[in-house]
């Protein structure tokens, strides 16, 4: 009898899981997908769709939209995806500022959002939320990971990143384990595509290491510009500077440049493997993080969607906190925030095979979470 | 502070202004000439920057890249011209802008549509590697130096092109008066092709240039054409000579700016603050000097006759 009502039990909790599993699920993806930061969205999107295609889920629509990098146009894209294409979940946003403007009101109205990218101090802390989560990382864990760094062999360091919420959380990261001199901290503005001034003031600087966390195209004119400038201070920065959608833009520029990253193509486990064969195999090109982000992004919404509704939002939240994922970063879970809990590695630019691309070199940080979770009450 | 580092501070501010100036010079001269304001310049400057990237890839010569950008943004502005810009001439300004802003959007999805959303690799020709001495004990790249001659001898032609030749003498008539030349037999609608290619090829020559240094892609002309309208406005609107001192202007004050306002701000708050505060306030210096000059002078530093 017992054995009976156990047989039962368990076919009734495989009954509710199957109708879970079933039951539809909309995705907004709201990403930037025209003019300069492009690249970055369209990893973003592609990674995504790659572990959604991967998983044969029929069940799950995805709706992409092109933000076009303006948080005004993200906002409108937003109510529009809430309200008449009523998706469950968010994803998808690069820029911290665009998230600032959306994220914080989706949750408001009851939907998840589930970030692929920018990850702002202000939704890591005391602001967090049972209904956001980040599965790239907080902005400041890899700047971190580099002041954790630059302390082993530079005593005078110039630091540099633009003046919106991700670049004040780099520096303030960089700063919170660099324990050296500062040359000087400078802020320039977003999109900025001439680096000269700044470059003149690093070679009168007496510095011997400079930090620079310019993502995108802002990257690519530092890099080009500051090699041809005859100054000979090594330079480095958060995985994003030196990134597979930049590199080969940037050309042999980068070469030798540390970064820090929580991913890499040369890691060496099998859902990292995986990932970068079907990835390649798909898109023909090498991922970037953004990509690795997204496809984990997407793997934790699969992996809830599979156990609980998204309808009930106590149990699908637990689900996705669970993060039972094989991310092809290795370690992986969440913080009391939402946000992760992962290894940060050092990475250097190398050409493998004629291509540039990151190589790992060793681990800065294991298990690393952040700052601010301690004041995040959930 | 030492003077070698505003000495190198110095020479950016100029190459940035001579670069301002190869756009602007265009913009200016279609203004003055056909009384266009074309929102699509900085698309030109993009097909420059994208067909000299493809074409360095292609045949491995950042020179023959450049002399297709010239090519490649002259063709693409005297198509636009035959097709859609001569459409608008006797149409208001704000037509004029609706219709050159709709060219923005289908040169930019053009250009992905073509090569992709990821940013092209343009590197420097191997001739203008590297960093000079300067004195004072400082470096500072060839490249750059190279930029502002090139600039420099684009004024020179300019100038040469404009008081010295027949068709510089049917611009500056054309600029007086349109209806008069009209009149007197010219060919209008060729001289407005033609200057509207010129206009173009100055654009796609900055493009390349600029390319080589700076990151070639989608939707890179918009912020080098803003800066282009302020300094068309603070030079004069249809005034080549206003252009190359409002170019000069704002390339000084714009570097100087980024560079001494953090250290003023540093006087009174700590270093950090003083970053954000003074890149801030970098940022709209040049803004700024605009509404400055225009209070004083509301037609610019050199207005053009006609206007």
């Amino acid at each position: 009898m017992k054995k009976m009502l156990a047989a039962a039990t368990l076919a009734l909790s495989m009954s509710t899981s199957g109708l879970a599993f079933a039951e539809p699920l909309k995705i907004g993806m709201i990403t930037t997908l025209s003019g300069g930061g492009a690249g970055l969205g369209i990893d973003t999107r592609d990674g995504f769709m790659l572990a959604i295609k991967n998983s044969g889920n029929k069940d799950i629509t995805v709706v992409t939209e092109d933000d076009a990098q303006k948080p005004e146009l993200a906002v409108q894209i937003a109510d529009k995806m809430i309200q008449s294409d009523q998706v469950d979940i968010l994803t998808g946003i690069v820029w911290s500022n665009l998230l600032m403007a959306v994220a914080p009101s989706a949750v408001a109205q009851g939907k998840f959002y589930v970030s692929t990218n920018a990850a702002p101090a202000a939704l890591a802390g005391a602001n967090c939320n049972k209904l956001y989560f980040n599965a790239a990382y907080q902005n400041d864990n890899l700047h971190e990971a580099m002041g954790e760094y630059a302390n082993r062999a530079y005593k005078k360091m110039f630091i540099l990143a633009p003046n919106y919420p991700a670049g004040k959380d780099s520096l303030t990261g960089f700063k919170r384990y660099y324990k050296g001199e500062l040359a000087a901290e400078v802020y320039t503005q977003v999109g900025q595509t001439d680096y000269a001034a700044e470059i003149a003031q690093m070679r009168a600087s007496g510095a011997d290491g400079i930090f620079v966390f310019l993502p995108g195209g802002m990257g690519i004119a530092f890099m080009k510009q500051f090699a041809q400038s005859g100054v000979n201070i090594p330079v480095m920065g958060p995985g994003f500077s030196f990134s597979q959608d930049v590199l080969p833009a940037i050309g042999d520029a980068a070469l030798g440049a540390k970064a820090s990253g929580q991913w890499a193509p040369d890691f060496d486990n099998e859902a990292s493997k995986k990932f970068l064969a079907d990835f390649q195999k798909e898109y023909n090109r090498l991922p970037s993080i953004y990509a690795v982000q997204a496809y984990d992004a997407a793997q934790l919404i699969l992996s809830a969607a599979a156990k609980a509704s998204v309808k009930d939002a106590d149990a699908f939240g637990a689900e996705l906190k669970k993060a039972d994922i094989q991310s092809p970063r290795g370690n992986f879970k969440f913080n009391i925030n939402q946000h992760p809990i992962q290894d940060i590695y050092l990475t250097e630019v190398i050409k493998k095979d004629g291509v540039l691309t990151n190589k790992t070199v060793e681990k800065i940080f294991t298990d690393h979470g952040d700052a601010y979770a301690k004041d995040c009450k959930i | 502070m030492t003077v070698a580092l505003a000495l190198e501070q110095l020479l950016n501010g100029l190459q940035l202004g001579v670069m301002l100036f190869l756009m602007a010079a265009g913009l200016t001269l279609i203004f003055g000439v056909m009384g266009l304001i074309n929102l699509a310049h900085g698309s030109l400057y993009m097909v420059g920057a994208f067909a000299c990237a493809a074409t360095a890839a292609w045949t491995g010569s950042f020179w023959i890249g450049l002399v297709a950008s010239l090519i490649a943004a002259a063709a693409a502005g005297a198509i636009v011209e035959l097709v859609v810009i001569r459409r608008l001439y006797d149409r208001d300004h704000l037509d004029q802008v609706l219709a050159t802003f709709a060219l923005i959007l289908m040169f930019s999805e053009g250009m992905r549509w073509l090569f992709g959303s990821f940013p092209l690799y343009l590197d420097i020709p191997p001739l203008l590697q590297g960093a000079v001495p300067l004195p004072g004990g400082t470096e500072y790249p060839v490249y750059r130096l190279a930029i502002i001659a090139a600039g420099a001898l684009v004024a020179f032609g300019l100038y040469l092109l404009i008081s010295g030749t027949r068709l510089g003498m049917r611009i500056r008539a054309g600029e007086s008066d349109r209806e008069m030349i009209g009149a007197l037999g010219v060919d209008i609608r060729t001289l407005y092709t033609v200057v509207f290619a010129l206009g173009a090829a100055l654009a796609g020559f900055a493009g390349a240039m600029v390319g080589a240094i700076q990151s070639v892609q989608v939707g890179m002309g918009e912020p080098v054409l803003i800066l282009a309208f302020v300094v068309i406005v603070i030079g004069g609107i249809g005034s080549i000579k206003g252009a190359l001192l409002g170019a000069l202007l704002v390339g000084v004050t714009d570097t100087m700016g980024r560079f001494l306002l953090p250290k003023l701000m540093a006087l009174f708050v700590p270093p950090a603050q003083a970053g954000m505060i003074g890149g801030a306030a970098a940022s709209m210096l040049i803004y700024i000097v605009m509404a400055v000059i225009l209070a004083v002078k509301p037609r610019g530093l050199f207005p053009a006759a006609h206007a």
